[in-house]
């Protein structure tokens, strides 16, 4: 009977272990060029990763269908990380073996400190959705993000606090992971030097559902503005205790408060947030790419799906100029480079990348009005 | 003052829903001696099958409500117990175990492929209303949360001490030879318990999902907070699951709020040791021997 039990266990120890690594896809044909999405398809970070992995594959089909680049066809295979920062980069190791081109993903930033050492011992280039600022302050040459870090989003919201609102006492809710504490720290930073006090610092865990101690410190802290930096499903159930409770001062994001999928969450508790964005799917430049997504798909996407298409459309542009794959000289061709949306269509926007694969890009102010994200601004790349 | 009684306000109501599936626990303990753990998934899935009634086949919310009821005892009780439970049984508490492991993962993940990864907007089943007590703000969702979970309590206290069905479902528990030998049809008593469990279950899922959203995940962290309640509680004690969920719930905003937001997902785990070492069998548990 013991026997028995131990081979149960085994089997369903093996079985995990199996599904766990196993890629979703078949090994490359020849005659294409490999490009693996390691993603956050399960898990916490599933929403993000399935948008990333949904936007690139969007753009490879387009890629595709117009003859792929220097004549081969894009394959991507899909590695579930299951936001496991030790499985990506388990899975990292497994997408660069089977002989990868360029990587995709991953998305959350606690996954990307982690697996990018694996991608920059092999030499192989990275586009990663990540937005915390260590990624790109490692001195790794490549790793290059979709969309801009921390440290370049969270500052563009000092004037607001500081001239508009006028807040002399700030409040800030983050998350606790590397992208919330990446954000984090920047704030706390730019409060400092703009002499306004934080007066309530309230991390919460990722997947928290439960606000209602955050929102009543929060209250009671006196704070006559909030900064909300965490995911988006925390963000709606951060609104919705924020109204329960009748916590009255303005709200400020970065990135995801004013997300559709936040506003359709939250219940209506989302009107009047504001938020910087880098990419704002309500921004006329991207009406088109929306509308091929929602019919592709028969859903909205969020931000990551313009990361993920974007990222793809990068890929090809840097290497038709360097007319090869090669990996090394993609990864020095893309330092310093910028992508005119003038003559690189798939990139929507100009978009440029420094000597650290940090990605500089017109960006976005926008409020939820009515039940709508409304970009009411953008700001100048710098 | 007003904060104080805010956050215990705010832990109680989702203590009550930690209680609910804190309670299918200590059910299923009694009836087939192991521990479910795709209890959490137990209280996601009700919440999709009334999504799926209400976007699917455009029904009301009654009706949707009425399906999801429906579908979670037959699938969640039924199927659970003939598939799952039936089979493994013979194979002593461990196989099992596993076996609930893996429909925990099996349940996630069907739910993920099959209505995607994005957490969904549940309606609410009470007005959106805030009343004010004492200066602290409490939704009429959170009133009614705990007065559901304290009447589902009573309920089935009273329903397993007082009626003859109940006592039949207590005798199969705590010997099934020998209510066996007394004329207890006892399969049907077990069958009866995963009924109630899988009821249980769906009833959390409709009260906590207008709150926490819909979502493939919303098991992992509500089967942990509920199996950590049932411990703490007795795992032998409906009324245990209740004071354990309670408990958990007030303590996790308490200690948010007035000591530390960066452990508090540690504190479940810390309580569970305090009362393991000082009464192994749950603050309201009793001691109970079986053969090994």
């Amino acid at each position: 009977m013991k026997r028995r039990a131990l081979l149960v266990t085994a089997a369903a120890a093996a079985t995990s272990a199996f599904v766990a690594v196993a890629p979703v896809g078949t090994a490359h044909a020849a005659g294409t060029v490999l490009i693996p999405c390691v993603c956050e398809l399960s898990g916490a970070g599933a929403v993000s990763g399935t948008n990333y992995r949904d936007g690139a594959h969007l753009a490879i089909k387009e890629i595709n269908a117009a003859g792929g680049i220097l004549g081969k066809k894009i394959e991507m295979t899909d590695y579930d990380t299951q936001t496991d920062p030790q499985t990506s980069r388990a899975l990292m190791q497994k997408a660069i073996d089977s002989g990868a081109y360029v990587v995709m993903g991953t998305v959350y930033s606690g996954s990307t400190i982690v697996n990018m050492i694996v991608a920059q011992r092999a030499g192989v280039p990275q586009i990663t959705g990540s937005e915390a600022p260590n990624i790109t302050q490692k001195g790794n040459p490549y790793i290059f993000r979709t969309s801009s870090g921390a440290e370049k989003g969270v500052p563009s919201l000092t004037p607001y606090f500081k001239h508009t609102l006028k807040t002399k006492k700030i409040a800030v809710a983050w998350v606790n992971n590397d992208f919330g504490k990446g954000g984090h720290d920047v704030f706390i930073k730019q409060m400092k030097k703009a002499g306004i006090q934080v007066v309530a610092d309230v991390p919460s865990e990722q997947g928290q559902v439960d606000f209602a101690a955050d929102v009543a410190k929060i209250k009671q802290s006196g704070a006559q503005a909030a900064f909300v930096y965490l995911n988006e499903e925390e963000d709606a159930r951060f609104l919705r205790e924020a109204k329960k409770q009748g916590l009255k001062i303005p709200l400020v994001g970065e990135v995801t408060l004013t997300g559709q999928k936040v506003i359709d969450l939250s219940g209506g508790a989302a009107e009047g947030a504001f938020a910087h964005v880098g990419l704002a799917t309500s921004a006329p430049v991207f009406k088109n790419f929306v509308k091929k997504f929602r019919d592709a798909y028969n859903r909205d996407t969020d931000h990551n799906g313009i990361k993920g298409y974007i990222g793809i459309y990068a890929i090809k542009y840097v290497t038709e100029m360097i007319g090869k794959f090669d990996r090394k000289a993609f990864a020095k061709k893309m330092h310093g480079l910028t992508l005119k949306a003038s003559k690189y269509p798939g990139m929507m926007l100009d978009t440029s990348w420094d000597n650290t694969g940090e990605m500089l890009r017109t960006s976005f102010m926008t409020e939820v009005k009515n039940g709508k994200q409304v970009v009411i601004g953008t700001v100048p790349a710098e | 003052m007003s904060e104080f009684l805010q956050v215990v306000l705010s832990g109680l109501a989702t203590g009550s829903i930690y209680a609910l599936a804190a309670i299918g626990f200590t059910l299923l303990w009694q009836a087939a001696q192991t521990v479910n753990f795709a209890q959490g998934e137990f209280v996601m899935l009700p919440a999709f099958f009334v999504l799926i009634a209400l976007h699917w086949f455009g029904w009301p919310l009654w009706a949707a409500l009425l399906f999801g009821l429906a579908t979670a005892v037959v699938v969640l009780g039924l199927l659970f117990k003939k598939v799952v439970v039936e089979p493994m049984l013979p194979n002593t508490g461990l196989p099992l175990i596993i076996a609930t492991m893996a429909l925990s993962i099996f349940l996630k993940e069907g739910t993920k492929k099959f209505y995607g990864a994005e957490a969904q907007p549940f309606p609410p089943l009470f007005p959106q209303e805030t009343l004010h007590v004492f200066g602290a703000a409490v939704s009429a969702q959170d009133i009614l949360n705990l007065t559901v979970s304290l009447a589902v309590v009573v309920a089935l206290t009273l329903f397993l001490n007082r009626t003859r069905t109940g006592r039949c479902i207590q005798a199969t528990a705590q010997n099934p030879a020998v209510a066996e030998i007394l004329g207890v049809k006892t399969k049907r008593m077990v069958l009866y318990t995963f009924l109630i469990n899988a009821a249980l279950a769906a009833l959390a899922s409709f009260l906590i999902s207008p709150v926490y959203l819909a979502k493939f995940s919303n098991g992992e962290t509500l089967g942990i907070f509920a199996f950590i309640a049932a411990i703490v509680g007795g795992f032998n004690q409906i009324r245990g699951a209740l004071v354990g969920g309670l408990l958990i719930g007030v303590l996790d905003n308490l200690t948010a709020t007035y000591i530390t937001t960066s452990y508090r997902a540690a504190l479940p785990l810390v309580l569970l040791i305090v009362v393991i070492l000082w009464r192994p069998y749950g603050l309201v548990g009793t001691s109970e021997g079986r053969e090994v």
